[in-house]
């Protein structure tokens, strides 16, 4: 082995993975504290198995090359084995695990902690979509996750069948197994029926980090992204500011009708619009045109995929919970101008 | 075999013992160790070209963004039945096929403790395998993953409305294909342990007899383990019970916990045989004895124990604390210690040999690199913050891939390359062998290597299409392409074995310069394996016999060593072996009928259990051995079964 091929071998396989530009969901180029602090422990640990590759492969490599057989007369010495080795080569493994588990069991107990003056958010998992509470202001809104930059945000993981308004006490304590995943901000935490999970992001600067469901959750479960939305402290308190704020009512036109459409097609009793109606099991619509992405996170929010939507929403997201309500094209177009007034 | 004519006999059961000794019905009625090894090994790989062609169509539906090839349902079914058959359907009984064929020929037992148990052992795994495929008949393949958390797989309906008996079939068919590993179990344990030859003490015990002892063990406390947690899933499934229901007070988290409390000695189940194979291996072609023999052996005992105190690494994620969290990373990182010794003590043996490159020592040697990979990544995912970001990646898959592919199936390869001969009497080819070998290794490489890449990059595990903008599109490719280059290794591998079995068995008792007892007598063996019960006297006694080793580690050849001639010539009369009989097969045929009964109709449960219980009821009636009519003394002392 030439000494100098090591690092470079090692480096080619760390920038394959770290340099990609288009990898939204790169765990080795952490955006904030949580996700550095995960990194952190993970780069010196990749080093040294790096180095114990290169020398145990390195050995068997060299053993099989120096020790072939090249026809030679007799037989090889019969070591039966050495003591000094064994006990050797088991302390020598036992004090790199010793030196490793330290700092790991030192990390684990500081990310469980939350300190003051971080912004809580409920997040809820459903089959196939997440969903947002700010307890603080009633703001309830799904897919895209916003929060200020800077400060930790704590967040209370449940996972639900159903998805009631936040004003109803009870809950169906009900549902499968999800993870909510954000790889820039923080690794991912499981978020299971019957209890209430906890984990913490932070984002060192605005900006869009995707994320996605982590855990098998049935037949949608490629299709449950999210988004962490982050923004200055300012923008953030504007942006909930507008998300306290009713539904924007469309004054006439396609608008009106796709209002009206909702009303009488029975959108209204999966979904909440502030001022509109407040139905049970759907994501709450109130401020859907502020929202990036809908339907799980893996769509953009266009014309086109909320009008292919409409026409037939288990086509584009295989077992969605909204059926195919046979609309007609006047009602889809109303639809989707009604929807994208909703700031 | 002429044992004995049984044509006078009275009826001593409820039918006429089988008597045929050749065709189909033959290896039915077989209570043969080395027929029912045989068995296994040719049913388990039938189910691994069945998963690996799912492998393939997962594949080829990841090989570019918005793969149109599976939908998400049918992608679904296949990453769940490729889990399953790769590790209960595949590994498992491949393994068992060796035990099977291999563990009496090396303690010199004529037979295992209890033969008919074995031919049962057969026909339920093969008949659980079945039932299992037979789903895809029946509202398709299970479709809640090989590991079925609750409550995805314990709500009464599937994911569509047709596919509400999917998982159905794979809790019942995991328990019908768990009592086949459970009294296999029992019969191995029982064999390794009161059967050995004269001086075969447990430390003169080959390592692949001693890691088949860890392993029955594992598997004696592990199946009842998995027994009990698919009973719930079955009460919760058919009997609206709430074990995993948090509206009715259980918890989804219990089964996470019964799950991988069998699901982590499982992965020792399914490793440690091949640990054993290539540790018979890499002796005999690097022609020195195992380096360090008792470490070896300890450490694998030592694996079995902390086997079972590391399950919870696998649910660092679920919020258990950081309490639990803590301690479960300190086991983990901690069995990597004995891990890595049996590493260091496969250099030690390769360390001054003369190392010959057969094909079994080809593939035994990518075992030893490439499990090292697999373990290192191991390590990594005991740093509990950042497994949060592995977990459920494809790094994930790309470290149980090194560990069960690059480490269990490779060692397999080894042992068949290996034993190919013993079983068979005839070689395998070794220029289509090394073909295979290279293949398979560099397949291997590109479809497995990448998902490490692919893992850190972000790439969740278990969905049916990704986004061209999410940046997995080239090592996807990559991988799609390598999972090909696996694929042709293994129709290489098929074309050696039936040319191979073209020739006349002209492969000699010892081809290899073998170290245990196995080698001593003819290829294929006799029925009733050694003519003479043989006296051991030293680990690899066959070795010591052929070769005489002085204090300062230097052998010399004995010349009239070996004692193959001492075998030939015996035409086994005398040997009294067990007799085939239908009840084994009665007994299993009952067990997925029951299963069907379970979902469809009682009454189909009703006849299997009478099925069942008729078989077991002669089979308890029905003495192991057919008394011959002469009363010969038997000259092998067996456990009565």
């Amino acid at each position: 082995m030439r000494r100098a091929t090591r690092p470079a071998l090692a480096s080619l396989i760390l920038l394959a993975t770290a340099c990609a530009k288009n990898a939204p969901y790169d765990t080795l180029s952490p955006e904030g504290p949580i996700a550095r602090t995960q990194d952190a422990l993970f780069k010196p640990v990749f080093w040294i198995a790096v180095v114990v590759f290169v020398l145990v492969e390195g050995a068997l490599v060299y053993a099989m090359v120096r020790f072939r057989d090249r026809g030679q007369e007799g037989l090889p010495r019969q070591v039966h084995g050495s003591p000094k080795l064994e006990i050797a080569w088991t302390i020598a493994p036992a004090l790199i695990l010793a030196a490793i588990a330290v700092p790991t069991v030192v990390t684990i107990f500081d990310l469980s902690e939350r300190q003051p003056g971080g912004m809580k958010v409920n997040v809820i998992g459903h089959q196939w979509w997440w969903e947002y509470r700010y307890p603080d202001g009633g703001v309830v809104t799904a897919t895209d996750l916003h929060i200020p930059t800077g400060r930790p945000v704590y967040l209370d993981l449940e996972a639900y069948e159903e998805g009631p308004v936040a004003t109803t006490p009870a809950k169906k304590d009900e549902g499968v197994i999800h993870s909510f995943w954000p790889p820039k901000l923080a690794g991912k935490q499981d978020v299971v029926p019957g209890r209430v999970n906890r984990m913490t992001i932070q984002a060192d600067r605005p900006g869009v980090y995707e994320g996605q469901c982590a855990e098998f959750c049935g037949l949608s479960h490629a299709n449950m992204r999210l988004t962490v939305i982050a923004h200055s402290q300012q923008d953030f308190d504007r942006w909930l500011a507008d998300q306290k704020r009713p539904a924007a009512q469309p004054s006439g036109g396609r608008a009106a009708s796709g209002l009206q459409a909702f009303r009488e097609k029975g959108c209204a009793s999966c979904h909440a619009i502030g001022g509109v109606s407040e139905g049970l099991g759907g994501p709450n619509l109130t401020h859907l045109a502020s929202r990036e992405t809908f339907a799980g996170g893996t769509f953009r929010r266009t014309d086109e995929n909320l009008e292919q939507w409409l026409r037939n929403p288990p086509g584009m997201k295989p077992g969605s919970k909204m059926p195919n309500l046979n609309l007609s094209q006047d009602e889809i177009d109303g639809l989707v101008a009604y929807l994208q007034t909703l700031k | 075999m002429a044992i004995a004519q049984r044509e006078n006999l009275p009826a001593t059961s409820l039918f006429r013992r089988p008597s045929a000794t050749t065709g189909v019905w033959s290896w039915i009625t077989t209570v043969d160790h080395k027929r029912i090894g045989i068995l296994y090994g040719v049913t388990s790989f039938v189910f691994f070209i069945l998963g690996g062609i799912e492998a393939l169509l997962l594949r080829l539906q990841l090989a570019a963004p918005d793969g149109k090839v599976l939908d998400a349902d049918l992608y679904n079914q296949l990453f769940t039945m490729h889990g399953t058959t790769m590790i209960f359907l595949v590994v498992m009984p491949m393994s068992a096929a060796f035990f099977n064929f291999f563990i009496p020929l090396m303690i010199g037992a004529r037979d295992v403790a209890f033969p008919r148990l074995n031919a049962f052992s057969y026909w339920v795994f093969l008949l659980g395998g079945i039932f299992l495929y037979s789903s895809f008949f029946l509202g398709g393949f299970p479709d809640g993953g090989w590991f079925g958390y609750a409550p995805l797989s314990t709500e009464s309906y599937g994911a569509l409305p047709n596919a509400a008996s999917r998982m159905d079939f794979w809790a019942l068919g995991l328990q019908i294909l768990g009592i086949a590993s459970l009294v296999a179990s029992v019969n191995f344990v029982t064999t390794i342990i009161n059967m050995r030859a004269p001086g075969m003490s447990f430390m003169r015990m080959p390592v692949f007899v001693w890691m088949t002892l860890v392993v029955n063990f594992l598997l004696l406390f592990a199946m009842p383990v998995i027994a009990v947690a698919l009973f719930q899933v079955m009460f919760d499934r058919f009997f609206g019970t709430g074990f995993f229901d948090v509206a009715m007070g259980g918890d989804p988290v219990l089964w996470q916990h019964m799950f991988w409390l069998f699901g982590h000695p499982e992965v020792y189940i399914l490793i440690l045989p091949a640990m054993g194979i290539v540790s018979e291996i890499l002796p005999t072609f690097s022609r020195k004895p195992l380096f360090g023999y008792p470490f070896v052996v300890f450490s694998g005992i030592a694996i079995g124990f902390m086997g079972w105190g590391v399950w919870a690494h696998h649910m660092f994620a679920v919020g258990l604390g950081p309490v639990a969290n803590s301690a479960f990373a300190l086991s983990t990182m901690f069995i990597a210690v004995p891990t890595g010794v049996k590493i260091f003590n496969w250099l030690g043996t390769l360390w001054g040999g003369r190392i010959r490159f057969k094909t079994p020592m080809l593939f035994s040697l990518g075992f030893v690199a490439m499990f090292v990979i697999g373990g290192l990544s191991g390590v990594t995912h005991a740093l509990v913050p950042h497994d949060a970001q592995q977990t459920d990646t494809y790094y994930i898959v790309a470290h149980f891939h090194y560990v069960l592919f690059g480490g269990a199936i490779f060692g397999l390869f080894a042992g068949m390359y290996y034993w190919w001969p013993k079983v068979f009497g005839r070689l395998l080819g070794e220029r289509l062998g090394k073909l295979h070998f290279w293949l398979m290794l560099i397949g291997f490489n590109l479809t497995f290597g990448p998902m490490h890449i692919l893992g850190l990059q972000g790439m969740a595990r278990r969905y049916y299409r990704y986004r061209a903008e999410d940046g997995f599109t080239a090592w996807n490719f990559i991988a799609t392409v390598g999972s090909f280059i696996i694929a042709l290794s293994i129709l290489v591998f098929l074309v050696n074995v039936a040319l191979a079995h073209r020739k006349p068995k002209t492969a000699s008792a010892d081809p290899w310069d073998g170290r245990t007892l196995e080698w001593t007598i003819p290829s294929p063996p006799p029925e009733y394996n050694f003519a003479e019960i043989p006296t051991v006297h030293a680990v690899d006694d066959f070795w010591h016999r052929k070769y005489a080793e002085d204090k300062s580690g230097r052998a010399q050849p004995v010349p009239a060593g070996g004692s193959e001639e001492a075998e030939s010539g015996h035409d086994g009369h005398g040997i009294h072996m067990p007799s085939p009989s239908y009840f084994p097969l009665v007994a299993a045929l009952g067990l997925p009928l029951i299963g069907y009964g379970l979902i469809y109709q009682w009454a189909i449960a009703a006849v299997g259990a009478m099925m069942t219980l008729v078989g077991l009821y002669g089979w308890a009636l029905e003495p192991s051995t057919e008394p011959e009519p002469a009363q010969h003394e038997s000259t092998s002392s067996r456990v009565a079964d």
